[in-house]
Parts: structure tokens; sequence; C-alpha cells
């Protein structure tokens, strides 16, 4: 015989230990399954296009900092990209190096975070979460050598970095990466056959090829449904064409695949970056201010350029009228579009499972509000 | 004053020292008492007093003891320091977070049933700090051997799960009733298992009392009763609603669960009622499966208890750090389809053993762990294959899943832009019109 | 490598399925008329010669005379990308345009921004509400006429702009 129940609605967050910043969601749940889920969104918003519109070029590097402030580098790496093909400026060689080797490492610390939380989020109390970010604390480390920063790095600049890495940072980059092997393999040891993990991630939250790309979904939750989409094998930036690297998928498209394919591509990212080391040649990291003054004025028109975020497709769209600043920014942010799903993700799931399948989709505040 | 009081030695050197003219205490060599004859009440009282006093500070020093060591092996797990501040190692660390929170503000929510919400920390805290009284830390050292001590543990500890729907129902928070929902039903699944595995036990030693079960365990019966012991641990660590199976609290999903609107000493209390149950729980299974106090010789036997009761501890801070939080529904399945089925393989294994060794000696206990042991193992091991779940075989993915077509098609190469053969000529690839008006 | 559509070309193309929608192309955009846009992308995404399954990016941009809701698409299959532009709002007036969720429910949290911070209407969008700025804020900021550091804002943050919490309603 069934008791007759009544749903009961509940905030969850703004300030909530696991929403990952200050998301909030209306859940509906009827005993432990969840009937509805309304997201709100801009408890962290900050009018980051708006402000753009009001700074140069070089100076919204800063903003971009701040977005998703757990890749911040990639986010440089992808404004940095729409302006140069705004403004048609060549980058230096050994600039466009640095910073794929500092997007790369900035991969490797997104996803630890993320897989870090995941694990928290399943309830894990805090030891796989700082495993995770032990491993971040040293990336970080290199990040301070290349531009005196560790979060909002502010690296990059139109045309390259804004100064080449330092003497002793190539031999700590060396030991860090094994450092970075070594760690990925203890924590897969320590995860990936874990009973608990497992039970609790597989077959929750799966979304079919279709569905996902009709949504717009990119990154590593299109991948563990077995889609080949990866902009930097589709869409070469920078000197991705010269790199040869895995592309790591797989088919269940649960929380568990997601988790998954973010480990291997951080493990992905270290053979990236080696090969980038291989092939980095000397010169200057950025072009001379003749060719790439500080006020850069592209020409009127607009341009939209598009990296493999950690997260996803994270796109800039600028438009210039010949200023100063740019007219308009917007951001293509993964994190928003990738939450698009969330209600198909959760409704009708276990209350248990809600901040385990939003962890999964790996998202940051800061991006999704701006 | 009866006979099996002053046997015991808590009892006895208390009351003896106060009423030392009565005869009972003259025949155990106490010459001469503080009280004059005719006052053995008062003595009584007093003594009782004493001993409640001792064992509820005891309790709670244990408590300020075990939060600082829970956070010091927290901080070494996770390869950090843990507390260091406060006095040698941080040890003050726990004093100064409970001075802290005597002085915090007490908050009511304003929707709270105020009598339920005040009186809700006083039942966590009273059942939790009674389970004290039958435990024997050393050789005649308790408080009292009840002869019904594992249904008195089995009764007292299931009360806490009340307190906690006072507390989750008084506050008026929606959070707070579904951890307390989730608590009554981890209470109701694991009591069963926990109950059924203390019978094998039981039926070993032939007695409910725990002095008599240390008195039977010739060897400790975690190596008679494997079993038993697995369950009734895995049990224990879900009725504490410790991880992985805090549910009840489960901070990424519920914040605090029923504590969310507790503040200062309310909530306060709880918190040492959690660390009580903690230590309960260790101090239960040492006695039920660790053979209690019992070692051997130069050693006095309340350092044996201690020991064997910190390792529990540890073991049960190791499972903390280490493992994730199953699903309410796993943890009810986990219950029902796997520890119950091992308790009733236990329990029959126990009794048909026990009906060809009735009254096992010690070289007779041995026989009977030669035979728990593989039953055990089997038994876990399918119990596991039944329950778990299969893995995936990554890394290769799935080569029948349907595969999305990526890049297996091309437009036509006069349609890339700048490609184009008769608009290339008048018109800029990059030019746009309308941009920056 | 994603290969670009040309405008011209992807123009031509469009005007074989649904004649007299496109307005103008230039490099790799293509203006369509806002009304048939609905029409544009449904084919866009659907037809053989297209198989734009995915879209990438929706934005608008103030052009201060009329607004340009930008379309930013990806066909996977192809690895192909296109531009697609819709002028709406000329002379400011009310600017809306169809939305494009029925068919790509990504543009879902695309549309409903725009709307935030730039004002247009998406018409036929399931869920039509502001979502970084709450219910009741004063106009759109991303607009150029907005007026920034408007300290009325702050002061007259209006009741029903918070949501009341909770509730079993």
């Amino acid at each position: 015989m069934a008791v007759k129940t009544q749903p009961v609605t509940v905030n969850l967050g703004p300030q909530h230990p696991s929403t990952h910043g200050v998301f909030r969601m209306r859940v509906m749940f009827d005993g432990e399954e969840i009937v509805d889920v309304e997201p709100v969104f801009g408890y962290l918003h900050r009018g980051s296009e708006k402000l753009a519109e009001e700074r140069t070029y070089t100076q919204i590097v800063t903003l971009t900092d701040r977005m998703d402030y757990v890749s911040s580098m990639l986010n440089n790496q992808a404004y940095i990209l729409a302006v140069e093909k705004l403004a048609g400026i060549e980058p230096s060689p050994r600039g466009v190096w640095l910073r794929m080797i500092a997007g790369e490492l900035q991969r490797i610390a997104s996803h630890l975070v993320a897989t870090g939380f995941l694990l928290q989020d399943l309830g894990a109390l805090g030891t796989p979460l700082i495993y995770s970010m032990r491993e971040r604390e040293n990336i970080l480390d290199l990040f301070e050598m290349l531009c005196g920063a560790r979060i909002t790095n502010s690296y990059l600049r139109p045309g390259g970095v804004f100064m080449d890495a330092p003497g002793e940072f190539w031999p700590a980059l060396d030991r860090g990466l094994d450092d970075i092997v070594r760690s990925i393999d203890d924590l897969e040891t320590y995860l990936s056959g874990n009973e608990i993990v497992f039970s609790r991630t597989k077959g929750t939250a799966v979304l079919p090829q279709e569905l996902l790309i009709n949504a717009s979904i990119t990154g590593p939750m299109l991948r563990a449904s077995g889609v080949d989409w990866d902009l930097r094998h589709r869409a070469p930036y920078d000197y991705y064409d010269r790199i040869s690297f895995e592309r790591k998928l797989h088919t269940a498209s649960d929380n568990y695949a997601r988790y998954w394919v973010r480990v291997q591509e951080a493990r992905e990212s270290v053979n990236i970056i080696r090969q980038c080391i291989d092939q980095i040649e000397p010169g200057p990291v950025r072009p001379s201010f003749d060719d790439v003054p500080r006020l850069i004025r592209p020409p009127s028109g607009d341009a939209y350029a598009a990296i493999e975020g950690s997260k996803g497709e994270l796109g800039f769209y600028l438009v210039s009228d010949g200023g100063i600043a740019p007219y308009r920014m917007h951001v293509r942010s993964s994190s928003l579009i990738n939450l698009t799903l969330l209600r198909d993700m959760l409704i009708g799931g276990q209350f248990g499972d809600l901040f385990v399948t939003f962890g999964s989709v790996d998202l940051n505040m800061g991006e999704v509000d701006r | 004053m009866p006979e099996a009081f002053l046997d015991n030695s808590l009892w006895r050197n208390i009351y003896c020292v106060l009423a030392g003219d009565s005869s009972t205490c003259a025949a155990r060599d106490y010459s001469s008492g503080f009280f004059p004859a005719g006052m053995e009440w008062l003595a009584f009282l007093v003594s009782a007093a004493i001993i409640i006093f001792l064992i509820v500070n005891a309790v709670l020093g244990g408590v300020i003891v075990l939060i600082w060591g829970e956070r010091r092996l927290f901080g070494r797990f996770q390869s950090r320091t843990g507390p260091n501040r406060w006095g040698p190692f941080g040890t003050l660390t726990s004093v100064a977070d409970a001075v802290k929170t005597m002085f915090k503000e007490d908050l009511v929510p304003a929707e709270a049933d105020k009598i339920l919400f005040n009186l809700a920390p006083v039942l966590i805290a009273a059942p939790a700090l009674t389970v004290f009284a039958i435990i024997p830390w050393g050789v005649g050292t308790y408080v009292a051997d009840l002869n019904i001590g594992v249904l008195f543990i089995m009764a007292i500890t299931s009360l806490t799960t009340l307190s906690v729907l006072t507390a989750a129902w008084s506050s008026a928070n929606r959070i707070a009733i579904l951890s307390a929902l989730r608590s009554v039903a981890l209470l109701i699944s694991y009591e069963i298992p926990m109950a059924l595995a203390l019978v094998g036990v039981i039926m070993l030693a032939g007695s409910m009392s725990l002095g008599d079960i240390i008195a039977a365990q010739g060897i400790p019966f975690i190596i008679v009763q494997p079993l038993a012991f697995f369950v009734f641990f895995i049990a224990a660590m879900a009725e504490m609603a410790r991880a992985p199976f805090d549910l009840t609290e489960a901070e990424s999903e519920l914040a605090a669960g029923y504590l969310n609107d507790y503040a200062s000493m309310k909530f306060g209390l709880f918190f040492l009622a959690e660390f009580m149950a903690e230590i309960s729980t260790a101090a239960i299974v040492t006695t039920l499966f660790l053979s209690g106090w019992k070692g051997f010789d130069p050693i006095p036997s309340h350092f044996w208890f201690g020991a064997k009761l910190i390792f529990v501890l540890f073991v049960i801070i190791w499972f903390r750090m280490t493992l994730p939080r199953l699903r309410v529904d796993q943890v009810l399945k986990f219950a029902w389809k796997g520890l119950f089925e091992l308790t009733m393989i236990n329990i029959i294994v126990t009794a048909v053993l026990l009906a060809i060794l009735p009254n096992p000696s010690t070289s007779e206990l041995w026989i009977m762990a030669a035979i728990n042991w593989p039953v055990a193992i089997i038994s876990i091991w399918g119990v596991s294959k039944l329950l778990g779940t299969a893995p995936y075989s990554h890394p290769q993915p799935d080569p029948n899943a349907p595969s999305y077509p990526v890049g297996s098609e091309s437009i036509p190469t006069d349609a890339v832009l700048g490609a184009e053969p008769s608009n290339a000529a008048n018109q800029a690839p990059q030019a746009q019109q309308e941009g920056g008006n | 490598m994603t290969t670009p559509w040309s405008g011209s070309t992807l123009a031509k193309a469009i005007e074989a399925f649904a004649p007299g929608s496109v307005e103008s192309s230039a490099g790799a955009d293509v203006w369509v008329k806002p009304d048939s846009i609905s029409t544009v992308c449904e084919g866009l995404k659907s037809r053989p010669e297209f198989k734009f399954d995915l879209l990438s990016s929706l934005t608008a941009v103030d052009y201060i005379d009329h607004f340009e809701v930008v379309y930013h698409l990806t066909s996977l299959p192809m690895n192909a990308s296109a531009v697609l532009k819709a002028k709406v709002g000329r002379g400011r007036t009310e600017a809306s345009v169809p939305s494009v969720v029925p068919i790509w429910r990504g543009a879902d949290y695309q549309e409903r921004e725009v709307w935030d911070l730039m004002g247009i209407r998406f018409e036929g969008h399931p869920n039509h509400k502001r979502i970084m700025l709450w219910e009741g804020y004063p106009g759109h900021p991303l607009r150029k006429d907005y007026v920034t550091y408007d300290q009325s804002i702050t002061l007259s943050i209006p009741d029903d702009a918070t949501e009341k919490l909770g509730g079993d309603e």
C-alpha cells in the first residue's frame, strides 16, 4: 500500500556548503525523490560584460580571471584569442607555447578541483578534496613562478604572455608533472574502484547524446557520452594542431563517466604539456609595442573565438567600433549553458544524488553569473 | 548494602570509606568510616553521587580528548597538521572550542516549538551518558552489571533517534525533518541486524550481562564470531550515523540536518552526544568482541580496556576519513538484503556449533573460530557479489554504444569562407558592414 | 579544423529552402529577417546539407538604432560553423524575435540572459523570465542607454523583487 505523501519545497542555497558558490535551487521533493527543481541564478552577477565596455582590451584580461576563478588561465586564453582574431594580431611563438602550457596546467587544476568537490559532494569528509587540492597547490606554485599570481593570474596579453618563464620554472614543471601523474594514479586507486563511489555514481543522471548536443552542452559532459568533440582537436587554436593527444571518451554518460573523463583528461594534459616543453623555442614572449601597442584599437567588426575550456566550449564574442574598449563583449559561458539540462538530470532522482549530479556538471558560479 | 555492590571496586572503595563501620565493609578490611553507624543510607547516596560525577566527567573529558584526537588524526590522514596552536600539540583546542560554544548566543527560531526545542538536547545527551553505566572499564570497575546488559544497550542507544526527531520537528525546518526521517529509517533498519548480530555472542556466553560475556571470552569473540563482529560494527556505525552512513547530518546535502537551527551549548550537547556515542560504541565493541578488560597480567585491566577502546576509535575515525557516503536507499538495501542475511547465517552456524559443543572451553572456541571464519568469508563475499555494483570495463568504452557522427562529412569546398569564387573578388573576407555604428 | 560557411553561399542556400528570409550577407555573416528566424533555424538544424545541431552561442548587441541578435552555429557531423544575425527593434521600438528554444534547448538560458541584460523579447520562450537580475529591476543594463551608477536602483528595490522564500504552494 502506498502511503499518501505531500511534496515539500525547500530552498537549497544560496548559502549551502555544496552549491559550489552561491547558487540557489528551489527543490520540491516527495520523500527522497525530487519532483521539481528550479535553479535561481544571479547571486554572483557582477556585470563583467558591462564593465568590459569601459576597459581597454588589456585591462579586460583581469576581468576574465574573475569569471571562472578556478581556471583563469583558460579564460585569459579564450579572451586573448578573440582579441587577436578581432585585431588581427600575430602572436609570438614562445608566448603561444607558454600560454598553452599554462592553459593545460590550469585544466589539470580545474579537473582536480572538480573531482575533489565531486567526492566531497559524495560525502567523503574532505580527504579526496584535500588530496586533489594538494596537487592543485603545486600547480598554483608554478603559476606563481610564471606570473606572480596564483588564482587571478592575468598572465596572458594580446600576442602572447606578459613575461617569460624564469629559469627555475622548467625543472619545477618537470617535477610537478611527475607529481601530478603520481597523484592522479593515487586518486584513481583510491576512487575509481571504490564500491561506494561506484554504486553512487553509476547510472545516475544519464543523458543521451542527442539531448546533450541539442542543449549546447560541451566539454567533459559531452565526451562522457561518447561524442568525440574536443575543440583542441576539431578546431585547433594556438598550436594544438602540432600536438597529438588522445581524446578520452566514455559512453555511459552518467555521473561516473563524467568523473572518469575528467581524471583521464587531466592525465592527457600532462602529455600535452610534455609535448609543448619539447617544442617550445626561444624568442620574445609577445610582439614588440610597435607591433601590438598597449592601447589596441581593432578595426570595426566582430569576432568570436572559442577554446576547449575545462568545462566546455568557452567563447568570447567581441564587437569593436574602432575604439580602445570593446563595444560589446559577450562570454559564451560553458558553466551556465551546461546547466541547461539540470532539471532533466535531477527530476525523478534521489535527493541524495542532487549535489552529486550538480557537482558532476562541474560549474563555477563566477562563470555562471559573471 | 547488597554484597554484589561491594564486589564492585568502584562502589566498595567509595562506600566503605564513608560507612566503614558496617560489618560488610569490615569484612573487607575497611576499619572505620567517615559517617557514624546508622548513616549507611547517606553513605550510599553520597557514593552514588560521587560515582555519577566521576563517570560523567570522565566521559566528558574523554570526549574532549577524542575531539582533539580525531581532529589530529584527520589532519594526518589529510596530509596536514591538524590543530596545533593551543597547548602542547593543540591539546587545548577542544577546551577552547567548548568555552567558545558556551559563550555563543543561544538562538531559538521564531517558529520553533520552544519546549521541545529546548528539551531535545537534553534528550539526546542523557541516554548517551546512561549507556556508560553498564560498561566495565576494568576489573570490578563499573557502575552496575545488569543481567540484561545487552538489552539495555540496545534500548538506550535507540533513544537517540527519538531526540533527533524531537529536535527536527521542534525546529520547524524542512531539511531537519528530512534528516530526522532518514535517522528513523536508519534506526529501524539497523537495529535489527545489530540485535541479531549480538544473538551469536549471547548464545556463546549464555548470558546478557556484560560481565558474564567478558568472562566467557576465553579468546576474544571477534575470532570466534567474525560475522557477528562485521555486522555489529557496521550496524553500530549506522546507528551512530557515522560515515559512510552519516545520512542524518549529510553535510554536503542537508548542511547539518537536524542540527541546522541549534546554536550555542544546545548544539554543543548534540555534539557531545555524538562523540559520547562514538566512545560508548567503541566501548561496547571492546567489551563484546575484544574481550573487554582482559589481557595478560602485569599490565592492569584498565589499561587493556583503554588500549582496545582507542584502537576501535581509531578504526571508526579511519572509516570516517576514507569512505564517501551511501545513498539512503542503498543504506537500507544493505541492511535488509545484506546484513540481515549475514546475521541469520551466523545464528544458524553458531546454534549448530553450540549443539555439538555445549559450554565451549577455550580450545573448543578455537574449533568454532576455525569453522566460523570460512563461513564468514564466503558469506560476505557472496553478499558483496549479490549487492555490489558491477564496474565498467574502462578504459575501453562500450563499442556497441551509439556513436554520434562528428566530422564525418564536410561542407562543399566552395562554401568555405574565403574560398567562394564569385564574391571573393569584390568583398574582403573579414569586412563587416554593420559593426560599430 | 572547423570550416566556416561563407556568408554569401549560406545566404543562397537558406534562400533555397526559405525564400525571402535573408536580408543580406557579408563575410561569414548572414542577416536573416527576424520573423523568419524560426524557419531558417529549423531548416539549418534538420536539413542534410547543414546539420547545425549545436547552437554554440546566442547573444545580442545594441547598435543604438537597432539591436542585433547573433547566433553562432556549429555542425558536429560536418565540423562547420556559421553566424546568423537578425536585426531587431529598429528605432529602439519594442524588440522581439522568435525563440529558438523549440529547436535548440541550449538557447534556453542564453535567451533569458539576452532578455534580462539587453531587453529583447523571445516570443515563444517557455520560461521567459529574467535570469541574472531580479524581476522588477529597472532597465536592461547592457543597453547603451542604460544609466550606470544610478543610485536610485539600490535605494528602490521593490518589495516584489525578491521572491518569497519557501512555501508549499
